[in-house]
């Protein structure tokens, strides 16, 4: 009968036991919370209720009911939530298997259905697993520019993280009890299996091999793990010699180049369609509309208008970001005051084209909290040089706090009020 | 009598539902499951339904099954040399091993490298290099700990 997997003499690891899986399903339950929370912010981030032009998921219904006014400061906000998103979600993939791994027992366990409601628990564990590996496997490949998902990322991963969400938080009420009361035997130092010897399928292996390592021994392999995980990432978040500590994710290690336009780049101009003939200086115009009609503006036309300064990151939804460039240009507030907007109203959202030829968001739509921030810049210099060709030359959106891909290149319309 | 009889098939109906508060608490839960899993499999329907089936299955009766055999085995194959205490020293650096090459699998396989030079302006070149390094670095740590303990221990005069 050993011979099966659903004898419980099969499963021999001593390390596996209820206290193992309580203190993952607890790191796992503060995790997974985390990831839930950032991810809706850059959900939230995008302004997907602001324009049909922003939002990848326009049947998101009821889920899209706590969006809100995506704010401008702190500056580094959307690069903390997305870093802290991505890094961490690498991390707990360690966890997230050795979890799997604690409880796999149960999968064979017999009787498969004990009764209606354990039916219905087991069909939701299929959500719950289904669930977490799907948006696992969904944000790594997607960091990794790796489509081989069926569709776009944003609706799979956003709709794939509320069918995850059901079924955890039915889970934790389901489980936290027992997954606390465990780890509280364990902190007082009780022998394991005394307390639980009434509950059937304990996860205790009645006839263990002799150990290879301690349970201590498998906690610091998990968190080992998590460890390898999360300093070959973390540094994408950040430049310089951080950077090159990332030797395995997409965005560590060198920078793509040199100089003032030597940071990280996330679409070069080659790869969205840009034709340089149209990005030319002499060919290049800016279209600004507004209540009081159209104006065209030239390069050296804009040049000539009051330049801004504003020190400003990069941060991409893939989670690596720079840190803060020092860009150069025409404020968008006073671009919208050419074109009527020069009351003391607030400022009007506004509708930006690119030059891109190919990918998503090159019409994008930004709110009048942000045309309105000083620091919001149609800039034309980046570290005191003009911009390169794959950060958008002549010019580009920069605006705090925003989702990188919300940072238009290479714009060639600004259409204000138009939403 | 009769109020007996319909006690024991009440504590019957009981044993065959479960726990009501279960049942109400995955109502719930399935009702909001089902709201966005429509949503979900909106497009490409069969497909993603694949994926998100498909990943617990390949993990729960593919990847586990596999990686533990390969752990029993190696345990016995230790063993059988006697070294059975070394099982942490080949574990350790060959678990931490797979797993980055799990999870950066298409960085490093090379199938995503055009699209990822193209895109970003950066070398996809070298991560399968950066990932063998990192592995007999793993392996040469694990090695040196070893060694070390094995180290003849000088004994106090």
């Amino acid at each position: 009968m050993a011979r099966f997997p659903s004898s419980p003499a099969f499963w021999r690891s001593p390390v596996r036991g209820p206290r193992f899986t309580s203190v993952l399903g607890l790191v796992l339950l503060a995790g997974m919370s985390v990831l839930f929370v950032t991810g809706l912010l850059s959900y939230a981030a995008y302004n997907p209720d602001l324009s049909q032009v922003n939002d990848q998921t326009p049947d998101k219904g009821l889920l899209g009911f706590y969006l809100f006014a995506w704010p401008t400061d702190p500056h580094w906000l959307y690069r903390l939530t997305q870093g802290v998103h991505v890094t961490l979600g690498l991390a707990l993939v360690p966890v997230l298997l050795a979890k799997l791994w604690s409880v796999v027992p149960r999968l064979f366990a017999l009787p498969p259905v004990r009764s209606l409601a354990h039916a219905l628990e087991r069909l939701s564990l299929l959500l719950l697993v289904g669930g977490a590996l799907f948006e696992f496997v969904t944000g790594i490949l997607n960091v990794q520019l790796d489509y081989a998902f069926p569709g776009s990322f944003y609706p799979l991963h956003l709709y794939g993280a509320w069918v995850f969400l059901a079924a955890f938080l039915a889970h934790v009420v389901l489980k936290l009890p027992a997954a606390l009361r465990n780890v509280r035997a364990l902190r007082a130092g009780l022998e394991e299996g005394e307390e639980q010897q009434a509950v059937s399928g304990t996860l205790l292996a009645p006839d263990p091999d002799p150990p290879t390592m301690s349970r201590r021994g498998a906690f610091w392999l998990v968190g080992g793990g998590s460890a390898v995980l999360f300093g070959t990432s973390v540094g994408r978040s950040f430049d310089g010699p951080l950077r090159e500590t990332a030797v395995l994710s997409p965005h560590g290690g060198p920078e793509p180049g040199t100089g003032p336009n030597g940071f990280q780049i996330n679409k070069t101009a080659a790869y969205v369609g840009i034709d340089p003939r149209e990005a030319a200086p002499e060919a290049w115009r800016l279209v600004v509309t507004g209540r009081s009609g159209t104006v065209r503006l030239s390069l050296a036309e804009l040049r000539r208008l009051p330049l801004h300064s504003a020190a400003l990151p990069i941060a991409c939804v893939e989670g690596w970001s720079t840190a803060d460039q020092w860009w150069r240009g025409v404020r968008l507030r006073d671009l919208a005051a050419l074109v009527g907007y020069d009351g003391p109203e607030d400022p009007p959202d506004v509708l930006v084209d690119s030059l891109q030829r190919r990918g998503a968001f090159r019409r994008a739509a930004l709110r009048g909290n942000q045309v309105g921030d000083a620091r919001s810049l149609l800039a034309l210099d980046v570290n005191g040089e003009p911009l390169s060709a794959d950060h958008g030359r002549p010019a580009r959106v920069i605006v705090p706090a925003a989702p990188g891909v919300l940072n238009t290149k290479w714009v060639t319309r600004l259409d204000f009020g138009a939403l | 009598m009769r109020r007996h009889m319909s006690l024991m098939s009440l504590g019957r109906l009981r044993a065959v539902v479960g726990n009501p508060f279960q049942l109400l608490l995955l109502a719930c839960s399935f009702a909001l499951a089902g709201y966005a899993g429509v949503r979900l499999l909106a497009g490409e329907t069969l497909q993603v339904a694949l994926w998100f089936v498909g990943s617990a299955l390949l993990h729960d009766l593919v990847l586990l099954p596999l990686y533990a055999t390969v752990d029993r085995a190696a345990v016995r194959l230790l063993g059988a040399c006697g070294r059975r205490d070394w099982t942490p020293y080949v574990r350790v650096p060959a678990l931490l091993s797979c797993l980055l090459l799990l999870v950066w699998f298409p960085l490093i396989s090379g199938r995503v490298d055009a699209r990822y030079a193209g895109a970003t302006g950066l070398s996809a070149d070298g991560f399968l290099a950066r990932w063998l390094l990192v592995t007999a670095a793993l392996f040469a740590a694990s090695a040196l700990l070893l060694a070390l303990r094995l180290r003849p221990r000088r004994r106090p005069r």
